[in-house]
């Protein structure tokens, strides 16, 4: 990936974001850096918080797709945001349970106290406001995340002003649940799969009370699966080695090729809704049953006659 | 609050939530000496056909909705095929209600971990994915770590323990579509694509990530692994019943007293999980529930004893699903609550199908008609017949999810519809959010 070329839209982010975008692509088999776009849109994320012209043309060369296939991407998922956003993104979870619990109210709440509506940011940058979908803690309902770690559980249009007011004032709260608050940016770029870079935030956090309430109720009263035994053995019908380590690494993907043909600009690879896709396919994989043809020179070779 | 009777708390079965009461075992260390990465050895001492069989053996099904037969999914896999294969851990948990496998993945990763090594080695994948939730930062954090612990300590990587085994497993978060929920619209996304289904078959056994041969299983499904190659198959069937074995964790919310997660054998009844959360709020009566997210046909008060497993919640007409039970009261209004869920399936419907798509959309509007008060006795033949033709007339199960609390509200709360249209419930909502309804 050294030789990329940059548009010059993209150059000025490629001089930043190249390295972490090199790391990104070597996590996907050869052939199928296509995998790398979801964490490579959360990486151009991290320059100004939200997708822009740039970061599409960055993906779009990394990648030698072009920019109308980042754009299809880019604009099919929510956490990809077209516009400018805040320091914090501060989203309430108004799907029905978090909804009947009280989550609208809490919205609604804030979305008077901040003077703005869905997906619109204060004056001052500080926060962008959104209402979710279900954010998986319906048992702390309703639920309102900062940077999407769980900062106030059971919320109230009270307790989630007070979040505000302290956002707005430069603190950082205690988040209830998740690591101590980071900005958008930054949690970007944990999202494009690299490691918290702050001592300690892995660990932050404790588990609450409705979390651990059945493990607990079990805990007091002593109650436990009984005849646990790991020492079970495990019925054997042949030797565990027998042919075992050339059956589990595939040749192919040990020389880093991809098997199988590699998607094509319109359909991921493994789509066959389009009939003519699965012949070509086929027709590739027959060929590459010749022994020897499955190494990317024997591949290049076939093409080139 | 009453004490639940000895007899119902003998029904919780802590398995997969045990080691959430220590508060490090999301640490390496700690999850070793918690019995952690004991199974992997085991595992990798006897032949992965045997991992496959001992996992047919238990009964395991899938934990992610469909109760597919684990083992049986894995011993699809055509092998000796020379192709690659590839083990996907669906960990995109979004469906409406489900809260189980966040609490897993951040206060016990490694049980993740050493699931996904133990499957890879079973169905013989060199490469493992986990697709976690785009919003689940804390839990990918953990993951995260997790992961770069195995690695260090040599349970990922090239000649795990000294086996020749060789596995890479990357996290890979996703960005905020329901859809991706859906295994092959997942894998569409995994490959860097929008998010939307495929056509089946081909089956991921076959033609899944890569066009290669792929298991994609649930985190909770993955997270059972290690405990059977453990405690072994007759054990895990101790729990639950003849057809649905094992432990599963319920996620009770909405009007209970103590939400939470409770992990029971399947089979046990609402009534005795209620039991187990401290009953209904004070001031609420049962009305209806989800079994196991939205997507799954909603349950009134006199299902309250409907076991919960998969075979008890067919015969009752709805699917087991998440196990996500969202409790609902008679202070809630059940046409309300659907429109909210509409508006996730209209949000959420990828666009590929056009039932689910335009069917959405429109059901969405003559929701908000009814709600404002200007609904006709027309608009809830309108509604059943929309529903009905979405349902089963889209590629995945979004669009037969959408439909459901349409259909069954309208089979058990017809009377609250019809409160709406004859002016004997006041409106939910304004005028203003029916521009351009008409």
């Amino acid at each position: 990936m050294t030789t990329v070329e940059f548009s010059p839209a993209a150059a000025p982010l490629a001089e930043r974001l190249l390295e972490p975008a090199t790391e990104i692509l070597a996590r996907y088999p050869a052939g199928r850096e296509r995998s790398a776009l979801l964490p490579l849109l959360h990486l151009v994320q991290t320059e100004e918080g939200y997708v822009t012209p740039a970061g599409v043309a960055f993906c779009a060369d990394i990648l030698g797709v072009n920019k109308a296939q980042v754009g299809a991407v880019a604009t099919f998922y929510t956490m990809y945001k077209r516009k400018p956003t805040g320091e914090y993104l501060v989203s309430v979870c108004t799907n029905t349970l978090c909804n009947v619990m009280g989550g609208q109210e809490v919205y609604d709440g804030l979305a008077e106290h901040l003077g703005i509506g869905n997906n619109e940011t204060t004056a001052d940058g500080r926060i962008t406001l959104e209402h979710a979908e279900c954010l998986a803690a319906c048992d702390y309902a309703p639920v309102v995340t900062v940077n999407y770690d769980f900062t106030v559980d059971q919320a109230t249009p009270a307790s989630a002003v007070e979040l505000v007011d302290s956002l707005t004032r430069g603190e950082r709260p205690v988040p209830a649940r998740g690591a101590r608050i980071c900005s958008l940016r930054d949690m970007a770029f944990q999202l494009a799969g690299f490691a918290d870079p702050r001592e300690g935030a892995v660990g932050d956090g404790v588990a609450g009370a409705p979390t651990l309430r059945g493990v607990t109720l079990a805990q007091q009263h002593g109650i436990a699966v009984a005849d646990f035994d790991p020492e079970t053995p495990i019925t054997r019908t042949k030797p565990a080695r027998e042919g075992a380590p050339d059956a589990v690494v595939t040749p192919a993907e040990k020389a880093g090729v991809a098997t199988n043909e590699p998607a094509g600009d319109g359909k991921p690879a493994g789509d066959s809704t389009r009939g003519e896709r699965i012949v070509s396919q086929r027709t590739a994989e027959h060929k590459q049953i010749v022994p020897g043809s499955t190494t990317p020179g024997g591949k290049k070779k076939e093409e080139e006659k | 609050m009453t004490q639940p009777r000895p007899e119902v708390l003998q029904k919780l079965t802590p398995v997969l939530t045990k080691r959430w009461l220590s508060p490090d075992a999301w640490q390496i260390g700690v999850y070793e000496r918690l019995d952690g990465y004991q199974a992997l050895r085991k595992a990798l001492d006897v032949h992965p056909d045997d991992l496959i069989q001992l996992i047919k053996d238990s009964g395991l099904r899938g934990r992610g909705g469909a109760g597919f037969p684990t083992g049986l999914k894995w011993g699809f896999i055509p092998q000796g095929d020379g192709k690659p294969h590839y083990l996907v851990i669906n960990a995109d948990e979004g469906e409406p209600g489900t809260c189980k496998d966040l609490p897993l993945m951040t206060y016990d990763p490694h049980s993740l971990v050493e699931g996904a090594i133990i499957a890879s080695y079973a169905i013989r994948a060199s490469r493992a994915f986990i697709y976690i939730r785009g919003e689940a930062v804390h839990a990918a954090r953990r993951l995260r770590n997790a992961v770069k612990e195995a690695y260090a300590a040599g349970y990922l990587g090239e000649n795990i323990l000294g086996t020749g085994f060789d596995l890479e497993l990357v996290v890979h978060s996703g960005a905020g579509a329901y859809i991706c929920g859906e295994e092959t619209a997942l894998l569409d996304s995994l490959e860097g694509y929008r998010g939307q289904p495929r056509l089946r078959p081909p089956f991921p056994a076959i033609a899944g990530l890569y066009a290669s041969p792929t298991v994609v299983n649930n985190v909770g499904t993955i997270a059972s692994v290690p405990y059977i190659v453990l405690g072994g198959a007759d054990w895990w069937k101790s729990m639950g019943t003849e057809k649905s074995a094992g432990p599963m964790i319920y996620s009770l919310s909405g009007r209970v007293v103590n939400p939470g997660q409770y992990e029971c054998g399947l089979g046990i009844t609402l009534r005795e999980l209620l039991e187990l959360a401290g009953g209904m709020q004070p001031g609420h009566q049962l009305k209806f529930w989800t079994p196991g997210g939205s997507s799954t046909p909603m349950l009134t008060a006199e299902h309250i004893d409907t076991a919960m497993d998969f075979e008890g919640v067919a015969a009752a007409g709805s699917i087991l699903g998440t196990t996500a039970m969202q409790i609902f009261s008679d202070q809630d209004c059940p046409v309300y609550n659907t429109w909210r869920w509409l508006e996730f399936y209209h949000h959420e419907s990828c666009g590929k199908c056009t039932p689910c798509r335009e069917g959405n959309y429109w059901m969405v509007r003559t929701y908000r008609r009814i709600l404002a008060g200007q609904g006709t006795y027309a608009d809830l033949d309108t509604l059943q017949d929309t529903a009905d033709n979405i349902f089963g007339r889209a590629f995945c199960g979004l669009g037969d999810g959408a439909a459901t609390p349409v259909v069954s509200t309208l089979k058990w709360f017809r009377q609250d519809y019809l409160g709406y249209i004859e002016g004997r419930t006041a409106p939910r909502l304004s005028e203003k959010s029916l521009v351009g309804a008409h």
